[in-house]
């Protein structure tokens, strides 16, 4: 291996080994086993074929909003709106399956309407913010958030106003939808092979946009420098635009999934969080497609494996957030650092 | 409503607005600098459970916003220690530390859940209190309150009206130049964007020790506040009088959705929470359509009279970022 390479992976290393570090320390001042507390997360994750399933659930939506989010980091920007493009795409499902149930179109058809109804609803959210950016200068991180609040807030209006519950609305959701309108699940679990494919399909495809496609290559020019790729005759905004449409369109497709896959109903909390998380993945991995499967599905074995702890030690649910968000952080600046160092080798002062 | 309630109501609006207030007037402060810090969202939460412990343990209600202080400059240098030293981006760094400070609080403050801490007592302004309509308006209030008038006008005077105040702006605005004559760019980012973090650092103690007294995690209702004064601070155009007018208005409007709340049954509360958020995009809008190639174009179309009357429309509410905004300067 070259000098580099070694450099590199030592800094990538370090980063971890620090990461690993500071939350051992945090699961000792929390007064738990640190060794036990990491076994069992590996436990949680991979220790039985319902944990494995569980993680893979967690896998299918993350690996999504991460393909989506390298479309739109690969164009430069910043989609921070893909909660609420999950959300709005969890809505236009839910809506569609409430229309048709009630007809006599076939359950098949009907999910898969639901699902395309729910890639709609996200990409048009995310077109919003992509509007606002290219015609109204609004920076897609402001546009985005705020929309995140309102999505939030249309999904509160709707579980506890005109799709209520009968009898109750509560925070648990909107009536669950009769079985048959459910993606059939693997071995009688949530885990719909269908939901699966689809993400893996979606990845591949981003692979393959970004790196072996014209219009890859230019959405990249844009992101690199917008003004002399605009000057070199690519179309900037429509090409930004796209960006959004087809990452709002993977975070629809995430929520939609969701509420057919897994859930099987609209409730207040319905992305998850896979947004944001997806958002990580995609820094962690500097923007390479290629890393996207692996490193999502350890940030899924993570989130599910995080679960049991909160029962076996008492460590707050939050102590997975903890360890990846640390692990990105120190990664960045891990990156920083190794560039420096590299710098400084060169040239000898 | 009769004119106690309004009255008493509005007084409420300038508490729950000064958290909101320190959080954007920091930001301001750092922004101008040329730095921009994301991670207010986290800051905000990691401080209120910060302050609250420190003040729990100590029953000093002043080493609580100390604490909070503290979480909030240590934050704040490992955004600009990113950027300087690292060339990393501001943006990137920032979320992310959003996100590690929110999952920590909720982390390290499990075992402060719920417990019964200090608040800080009001203490009303001998003499200014007995002012009709102003007195129990503005000098019935917390330390903490006023304080946060007052940084307002601080904060401006500062900034425009001073020598440092000039020179900051440079940094911000064209650090090359500031360098030629004399400025320490680096040096004062650092500086700043440690004063910027100190200010965001005491909203959080501002909440937790005052304005919703204790530390309820997740259920603290803290978790997106930092995000709106982000908005804010860029509706605010990065002067403290216009920040501190967004500041006031998203309180107000937030207090009317309460307001209105029994009057329209037929809309759940967390709606007309969030009713501020579209004003927010539509403000934000505002302020920045005008720089936008099409809105140019058709205002060079139009009659001279009415593109007169457009432009001063446009230019009245347009705001621009400092030019150096997230770049790193470098001065080699």
């Amino acid at each position: 291996m070259k000098k580099n390479t070694w450099i590199n992976l030592s800094f990538q290393i370090g980063a971890l080994l620090l990461a690993l570090l500071i939350t051992t320390l945090l699961i000792v001042a929390a007064g738990a086993p640190p060794f036990k507390t990491y076994l069992s997360i590996l436990k949680g994750s991979f220790g039985s074929t319902q944990n494995v399933i569980a993680v893979l659930i967690a896998w299918s939506p993350l690996l999504l909003t991460t393909a989506g989010v390298l479309v739109t980091f690969a164009a430069g920007l910043w989609n921070i709106g893909m909660e609420g493009q999950i959300v709005l795409g969890a809505i236009f499902t839910t809506w569609l399956l409430r229309l048709l149930q009630i007809t006599s179109v076939p359950p098949a058809l009907i999910i898969a309407l639901g699902i395309l109804a729910g890639m709609i609803g996200g990409a048009l959210w995310a077109a919003l913010a992509g509007v606002l950016k290219t015609f109204g200068g609004v920076n897609e991180i402001f546009g985005g958030l705020g929309l995140n609040f309102v999505a939030t807030a249309l999904t509160l209006y709707l579980v506890f106003g005109p799709w209520k519950r009968p009898g109750v609305a509560s925070m648990s959701g909107t009536q669950p939808f009769d079985q048959k309108l459910w993606l059939p699940g693997f071995l009688g679990s949530d885990l719909s092979p269908i939901a699966l494919g689809l993400s893996v399909l979606a990845i591949v495809a981003v692979f393959i946009l970004l790196h072996n496609t014209h219009f890859g290559l230019r959405l990249k020019a844009i992101g690199k420098n917008p003004k002399a790729a605009y000057l070199m005759g690519v179309p900037t905004w429509q090409y930004s635009l796209f960006a959004f449409l087809l990452c709002g369109a993977l975070a629809g497709l995430a929520g939609a999934l969701q509420v057919t896959g897994q859930y099987h109903r609209l409730l207040p909390n319905i992305s998850s969080g896979y947004g944001f998380l997806g958002l990580l993945v995609a820094m962690l991995i500097n923007y390479q497609a290629v890393w996207a499967a692996p490193v999502a599905l350890f940030f899924a074995a993570l989130n599910i494996g995080g679960i049991q702890l909160q029962i076996l030690y008492k460590l707050p649910f939050s102590f997975s957030g903890v360890l990846q968000d640390l692990l990105v952080l120190l990664v960045l600046m891990g990156e920083g650092a190794r560039q420096r160092f590299v710098k400084n080798e060169q040239e000898p002062q | 409503m009769n004119s106690t309630t309004l009255l008493v109501g509005l007084s409420g609006v300038l508490v729950t607005a000064a958290p909101i207030m320190f959080a954007v007037i920091g930001e301001t402060i750092t922004e101008r600098a040329g730095v921009i810090n994301l991670s207010i969202n986290g800051t905000i939460l990691l401080s209120a459970m910060g302050g609250f412990a420190a003040a729990y343990k100590t029953g000093s209600l002043v080493l609580g916003f100390l604490a909070g202080m503290l979480i909030g400059m240590v934050v704040a240098f490992i955004v600009a220690f990113s950027s300087i030293e690292l060339h990393q981006s501001q943006v990137a760094v920032g979320f992310v530390l959003a996100l590690a400070c929110r999952d920590l609080s909720y982390f390290l403050g499990n075992t402060l859940f719920g417990l019964p801490g200090p608040r800080l007592p009001t203490w009303a302004i001998p003499g200014l209190k007995d002012i009709p309509v102003i007195g129990p308006l503005l000098f019935r209030q917390d330390v903490l309150t006023y304080l946060s008038y007052i940084i307002i006008f601080l904060a401006w005077l500062w900034i425009f009206r001073t020598r440092p105040g000039l020179m900051l702006r440079g940094i911000g605005e064209r650090p090359a130049a500031a360098f030629v004559r004399g400025a320490n760019v680096n040096r004062l980012r650092y500086i700043y964007t440690a004063i910027g973090g100190a200010f965001t650092g005491l909203a959080g103690p501002a909440y937790s020790l005052n304005v919703k007294a204790g530390w309820m995690g997740t259920q603290s209702g803290l978790d997106g506040i930092g995000w709106i004064a982000l908005a804010i601070t860029i509706f605010g155009g990065w002067n403290p009088i216009r920040a501190a007018f967004g500041t006031y208005l998203f309180s107000f409007l937030q207090w009317l959705g309460l307001v209105l709340q029994p009057k329209l049954p037929g809309i759940p509360s967390q709606v007309l929470q969030v009713a501020p958020f579209p004003l927010m995009i539509l403000t934000l809008l505002l302020v920045n359509i005008g720089d936008a190639e099409w809105v140019q174009r058709i205002l060079a179309a139009l009659p001279a009279r009415a593109r007169r009357l457009a432009v001063r429309l446009l230019r009245a509410t347009r705001a621009l970022p400092p030019a150096g905004l997230g770049v790193p300067f470098d001065s080699e």
